[in-house]
């Protein structure tokens, strides 16, 4: 028997970009450099099984956890029926507290509100908080560019999320942003920046960041975050955050702006408790994380902190298509990172594989919603459809369904390609007719012969070489069970 | 207590042996059991790709199959088949009344086979011997959307002579998914990759599961890296380890 290496070891062979694997060469090829790379395996391992059993163990506690998961649902799923009611709302009880609230159609709108804004108070330090909608429409870079005469300098200052922008690299975790870097990268990282050899360890290299970080909080002009929640009957935006850089950005700067998914709103307080009591057990395993900031508008008259001025940027891009349509569970998420860390197939690749902000499960399914299918044709093929992420997820989103769905709307749509069409109408018509079922077991049978060895098949060409380059493929019984029933069992 | 089989093709033209170990130990409990020929395939390689017209074509075939014979319940000796009729026929006729009530009247009667045993036969102990240190890996479908997982569990351990041991992460999927196995190659192979590292750090001797589509990707893979495991069907272990 021939023996070959671990596919983690091997050379890659590219006869199976033809064929079956036609059109998912994008995340194959990314995916087939990260299973080979033992480094970044191991790091995908440390942190996704600290997640899960951080993950299992408080919700194993946490008794109406199932509970919640349900109402979390439905709540979801009553603010998307109504959610033109919910914004209206939102958005007045801002402007009753003096802050501006501007309704974004996609990044190009809020790259330009924010950019003017920053022209108009002159701003030359902007600092930010974590922030994935952001990350969605490459918020710096592209003020950078299109505003490049104000010569901003943008600071994320969630740890992760800065040594990402220092490194020039992006995040590969909804949660966890540099999960995919060792220590020893980060090092190199902020040694570069201090333009000296800092020592590798967590406390020099945090006294680092927070030295430097510092430095930028104070001297901010705009603070900008995201949202974790904003609470429609009292316009409040909630921040889940464990580093207290949120509060920073909030407070320190003249200037606050949030940027938040018009998908993020829940109808009030209580239903805020809900999703609460999920977010941080999903994501991190905490019961709470360390800091939860609750901003309702700017400071007011009498109040001692928080920003002079608040601008609520409500962003749609692409979101609000999904209402109304079997897709529209994508929305329910609340960017927990749970089914990121149980997808086999996200432990396996990591989420730079997946070429696009959202990774895992989750960005399988809302890339190409968001997107379009052009952008990310192989995403919903990433998936073993396992069901690990709709298990994990804290708002019973059908994850898997989704992905499913979003296969059958590619084929609809005429992009599956010839091959697949040709052999899913050969499926079709063989099956629905057992005589030709017969036949073909028959005829399979007489051509495996030559190609049968020692109980296994040869190497197969053509697409299933996708099979046999890796594992043994067995031939098919010298007699079918229907023949065997037949002849009397 | 009469039952019509269901034998996914690929157990038909691969593992027939698995089916036969399913006939005899369903005889052996007083079952009559019937094999409706004209049955092929539930249609799910196509519904997993997304050809939803095609995997509803090889349905209707199955249905009207199937309701053409008299039995109490189907039995089949996968859960991921299973689940395609059970769960995912009533997902693809949802918007074809006539179809989706058809659906909907089998998802009840169709079976996993180590469901059946237990919660619609009542047996625990079905008396078999197995020498050997066993781990058992559940198919996704059957773990997850049928919740079947005691039913197997139960069963193994009261096989006399098996010793069945816990493994690492026994909850992840081995990275079969149907078409997945040959579009994403790569994952898929370091997926089974993964189960097989675990499977040795626990020492087992054998790999038993309810899916033989899990256990041909699993073994595909022990035997490229040079394994000998023994690789059972539960079917197969509950008829005393018979290999056909």
């Amino acid at each position: 028997m021939e023996t070959r290496k671990p596919a983690r070891e091997r050379e890659t062979d590219d006869r199976r970009d033809e064929g079956i694997s036609s059109g998912v060469e994008g995340f194959n090829d990314r995916a087939r450099r990260a299973v080979a790379d033992q480094r970044l395996h191991d790091s995908i391992e440390v942190f996704t099984h600290k997640s899960v059993a951080g993950r299992n163990a408080v919700l194993d506690a946490l008794p109406e956890a199932p509970e919640l998961r349900e109402r979390a649902y439905r709540i979801k799923q009553e603010t998307m029926a109504h959610l033109d009611r919910y914004l209206e709302q939102m958005a007045d009880a801002v402007e009753a507290r003096s802050g501006n609230v501007f309704f974004a159609t996609d990044g190009e709108d809020v790259v330009r509100y924010i950019g003017d804004l920053a022209r108009s108070k002159g701003a030359k330090v902007i600092t930010k908080s974590k922030s994935m909608a952001t990350e969605e429409i490459e918020l710096n870079k592209r003020l950078e560019e299109d505003y490049a005469d104000l010569d901003l300098e943008i600071v994320e200052t969630d740890l992760g999320e800065w040594i990402a922008q220092l490194a020039g690299d992006t995040p590969s975790h909804i949660v966890g942003p540099i999960l995919h870097m060792n220590r020893k990268r980060i090092t190199e990282v902020l040694s570069r920046t201090a333009g000296e050899e800092l020592p590798p360890d967590v406390e020099a290299l945090g006294s680092f960041a927070r030295r430097r970080l510092r430095e930028k909080f104070l001297t901010a002009d705009i603070g900008i975050t995201g949202a974790n929640f904003g609470v429609a009957e009292t316009g409040t935006v909630v921040t889940v955050t464990n580093e207290g850089n949120a509060r920073l950005v909030t407070s320190v700067p003249p200037v606050h702006v949030v940027v938040m998914g018009i998908e993020k709103l829940v109808p009030c307080f209580e239903d805020l408790s809900v999703f609460v009591r999920l977010l941080a057990r999903s994501s991190t395993g905490q019961k709470l994380s360390v800091y939860t900031n609750f901003i309702t508008g700017p400071r007011q008259t009498g109040e001692l902190d928080g920003a002079e001025e608040l601008h609520l940027i409500l962003m749609d891009n692409g979101r609000s298509k999904l209402l109304g349509t079997e897709f529209e569970e994508a929305l329910y998420c609340i960017r927990c990172g749970a089914c990121l860390n149980v997808c086999p197939v996200y432990r396996q690749t990591g989420g730079h594989a997946y070429g696009s902000t959202y990774s895992g499960p989750i960005g399988a399914v809302i890339t190409p919603l968001l997107k379009g299918h052009d952008e990310a044709k192989d995403l919903p093929y990433a998936s073993s459809l396992c069901g690990a992420c709709w298990e994990a997820c804290p708002v019973g989103i059908p994850l898997h369904d989704l992905l499913l769905k979003l296969r059958n709307q590619q084929v609809e749509e005429g992009l599956a390609g010839k091959a697949q069409e040709i052999a899913f109408k050969g499926f079709e018509s063989t099956m629905k007719r057992p005589v030709l079922y017969n036949i073909s077991s028959r005829a399979g049978r007489l051509a495996q012969k030559p190609l049968e060895k020692d109980g296994s098949m040869r190497p197969l060409p053509g697409p299933l070489s996708a099979w046999t380059d890796s594992r043994e493929m067995p031939p098919l019984a010298a007699k079918s069970f229907r023949e065997l029933w037949k002849e009397g069992i | 207590m009469r039952v019509a089989l269901f034998v996914p093709c690929y157990v038909d033209l691969i593992k027939p042996e698995v089916g036969v170990s399913v006939v005899r130990v369903l005889r052996r409990l007083g079952v009559d059991v019937i094999y409706p020929e004209g049955q092929t395939c539930c249609g799910q390689p196509a519904f997993n790709s997304g050809f939803f017209d095609e995997a509803r074509a090889v349905g209707r075939h199955f249905l009207e199959v199937f309701e053409r014979e008299r039995f109490d319940y189907v039995v089949c000796p996968s859960g991921s088949c299973t689940t395609m009729v059970s769960h995912y026929y009533p997902f693809i006729f949802k918007d074809l009344p006539e179809e989706r009530e058809r659906s909907e009247g089998f998802a009840e009667r169709v079976r996993e086979f180590s469901d059946f045993l237990v919660n619609v036969l009542g047996v625990k102990d079905l008396g078999a011997r197995l020498e050997g240190k066993a781990v058992f890996h559940c198919g996704c479908h059957q773990r997850r959307e049928l919740g079947v997982l005691d039913e197997p569990y139960g069963l193994l351990r009261n096989v006399e002579g098996l010793d069945l041991v816990d493994w690492q992460n026994e909850e992840l999927c081995c990275g079969f998914g149907g078409t997945f196995s040959v579009k994403m190659p790569d994952v898929s192979t370091a997926m089974a990759d993964e189960k097989i590292k675990a499977l040795d750090e626990s020492g087992a001797d054998t790999l038993i599961s309810g899916d033989s589509s899990c256990l041909m990707h699993l073994e595909g893979r022990l035997r490229r890296k040079g394994h000998d495991t023994r690789v059972l069907h539960l079917a197969q272990v509950l008829d005393d380890g018979k290999a056909g």
